[in-house]
């Protein structure tokens, strides 16, 4: 469905080049859900917003890559035909509904609006679709809500309405950036169940990117493990957990409290996350990698296969060394 | 049990609105012993904050008694509360918020000290350079600004500024909800490490439950402005008697594949509702799998359902304890 290949985006700042994605490979099927997993800075939605044409230009810019979903390169077409994929074939969720709403129209007029631009549907056959989608997203009484404004929908509410609106185009790709990072885990839980549902109605590819491993074991078959615009480590979600291959996802892994805890002192990768202005040679986690060695800092290590499928990228770990 | 640090007693903070009153914080009584830590659990909108910054005294009580170190708290007022807000300190979710722009990281630490009168002005930076490691912030970023620094950093001034008031109480509203994972270990070490050394009290308020189970020995959850569940960490976790706790709990997503299959999940219909109308008797009935019509027009008391545990549903026993 997408064939993403050696993705580099930088931005061109006053301060310096900042490399927020340096090198990015991977591929969605039909009806399958790739997780991206990182921490803020590690290049996961800048990547996403590349492959759309939304990274603001200047200072930012796509150098290098290919993006090819069905059949044609993302990165180079033309902004209008860019704009007819955008919102139909493929449709994307943000993590805040609220900024993503307009909030001086009403609910009904913006879930309806991708078919009726990009369709060209009449009012009223837009505005059965309309709510359709929003009764297939557990919106109940949607005719009656599509006459409201997005402040009177509750933080739960006005994500599913986001969804409907994403899905209103049966989009063949659905791209999720953090969808359910500002909602309660009961409400987190609804909205994940959700969107598998209606990924498996419609076969959509999804890429789902969050920083939460717990939501990428709950809806993901595959994940790649970004750090500093680079994967770390990608494979199926059940091998990850089961078998973690880089360093850097058992660190991940490792400091989270588990709710089976002790109260211990918990593990804490040391240091920060690096500075993307200042160029990185070597692996970009080696400086607070506890494995690291003299190899890791000398040059960086492509993602190599360890198992089937199951990818990773540090030079240590494909020695065999740990 | 006399040696309650705090004791919140019927405590209600209301808001009045437009069209009425937000009851944010609606009948709670808890008390928390010197050195304990206690979590406070609950969705948004739910009034743990409001609970919070009622204790610190940033909002106003509508009814009840706060008792702090044997002082009604909720009476204080001008010089009197000024004397005490040194012993109970908050952090916050955002540093970036609380600290100001404009002043360096020594301002914001040595400040409030040598305004409260805790550190005469002339020891004044030598008391700041020695926050700043226990905290672990080098010297050198002293004369540095707030922008300078990464979220955890913030959260390290934060800390550290709260810590030069000396005080008995921390109230900390999710303190590492806006930073990464890797750097949420490092602050909650840090929160365990200072909490043993200054033999802190805490109430810590977090959404993230794992959190919570990991830094606290009893936990409160809230539902709609009243306390639903109290209990040991433990037993709020592996064995939550209210609907809510048990829905809460089982909807953390797990990491572990294999305890992920063996557990069910209680999927609840709705949003929380609005706290403007909050529903009549329990205010989790309309989504709660165990209510009967009787949940509609009983109001529910905590009750003790094991040692130190107590649970607000007229169906415990109904239910079973789902262990």
């Amino acid at each position: 469905m997408l064939r993403v290949h050696r993705l580099q985006t930088r931005f061109y700042t006053r301060g310096g080049v900042v490399r927020a994605v340096e090198d990015l490979s991977f591929t969605v099927d039909a009806g399958e859900t790739l997780g991206i997993v990182g921490e803020s800075g590690s290049g996961k939605s800048v990547a996403m917003y590349s492959l759309l044409g939304l990274i603001p230009s200047p200072p930012g810019r796509v150098d290098r890559g290919e993006a090819l979903f069905a059949g044609r390169d993302l990165l180079r077409q033309p902004e209008r035909a860019l704009r007819a994929i955008r919102g139909r074939e493929i449709s994307m969720i943000f993590q805040d509904p609220m900024t993503a709403l307009n909030p001086y129209l009403r609910v009904g007029t913006q879930v309806m609006e991708p078919v009726r631009i990009h369709d060209g549907m009449r009012p009223r056959e837009a505005r059965e679709r309309a709510a359709d989608a929003l009764a297939s997203v557990g919106i109940q009484d949607a005719r009656r809500r599509m006459a409201m404004y997005p402040h009177e929908f509750s933080g739960g509410m006005r994500q599913r309405v986001m969804i409907a609106m994403a899905l209103i185009t049966r989009p063949r790709l659905l791209i999720a950036d953090e969808p359910t990072t500002a909602l309660d885990v009961t409400v987190q839980a609804q909205i994940l169940a959700l969107i598998k549902k209606q990924q498996a109605d419609l076969g959509m590819a999804m890429v789902l990117i969050t920083h939460d491993m717990g939501v990428i074991a709950e809806a993901c078959d595959r994940v790649l493990v970004m750090y500093a615009g680079m994967v770390m480590e990608s494979g199926p979600a059940r091998d990850i957990f089961r078998k973690p291959l880089h360093p850097y996802t058992r660190a991940l892994m490792r400091s989270r409290p588990a709710l089976r805890g002790s109260g211990g002192e918990l593990y804490a990768i040391p240091g920060l996350p690096p500075d993307l202005i200042t160029p990185i040679t070597g692996c970009p986690f080696a400086p607070r990698c506890d494995h690291a060695r003299d190899v890791c800092r000398e040059a960086a290590c492509a993602l190599r296969a360890l198992e089937a499928e199951h990818h990773t990228a540090c030079v240590r770990v494909i020695a065999g060394k740990l | 049990m006399s040696n309650a640090l705090l004791r919140m007693d019927a405590l209600k903070t209301h808001f009045p609105v437009r069209h009425g009153v937000v009851k944010a914080v609606d009948g709670v009584t808890l008390r928390l012993e010197a050195g304990e830590t206690l979590g406070l659990v609950g969705e948004s909108g739910c009034g743990k904050s409001t609970l919070a910054r009622t204790v610190v005294r940033l909002e106003r009580p509508t009814a009840g008694s706060i008792v702090f170190e044997g002082a009604r708290l909720d009476q204080l007022e001008g010089e009197a509360l000024r004397r005490v807000r040194p012993r109970l300190q908050m952090i916050f979710q955002d540093p970036y918020a609380s600290l100001n722009p404009r002043r360096t990281v020594f301002d914001a630490i040595a400040e409030p000290m040598v305004a409260h009168r805790i550190t005469p002005r002339r020891e004044a930076a030598a008391a700041v350079f020695a926050l700043m490691e226990q905290v672990g912030l080098a010297r050198r970023y002293a004369r540095k600004y707030p922008h300078e620094f990464s979220g955890g950093q913030r959260q390290r001034i934060a800390i550290a500024r709260a810590l030069s008031l000396r005080p008995r109480l921390l109230l900390a509203d999710e303190p590492v909800s806006a930073l990464d994972v890797s750097v949420q270990a490092q602050i909650l070490n840090l929160l365990m490490r200072l909490r043993a050394e200054y033999n802190l009290s805490m109430v810590l308020i977090s959404h993230d439950l794992a959190v919570v189970r990991h830094m606290a020995r009893r936990i409160a959850v809230m539902y709609l402005g009243k306390i639903v569940e109290i209990g040991p960490a433990d037993e709020v976790f592996h064995r939550p008697r209210h609907p809510y706790s048990r829905a809460l709990v089982s909807a953390i997503p797990l990491v572990d594949a294999d305890t992920e299959q063996r557990r069910t999940r209680i999927m609840l219909a709705g949003d929380p509702p609005s706290p403007l109308n909050p529903p009549q008797g329990c205010a989790f009935h309309p989504r709660c799998p165990y209510a009967t019509a009787e949940c509609a027009q009983t109001l529910p008391a905590l009750q003790a359902c094991g040692a130190e545990h107590k649970a607000a549903c007229i169906r415990l026993d109904a239910i079973g304890n789902g262990s």
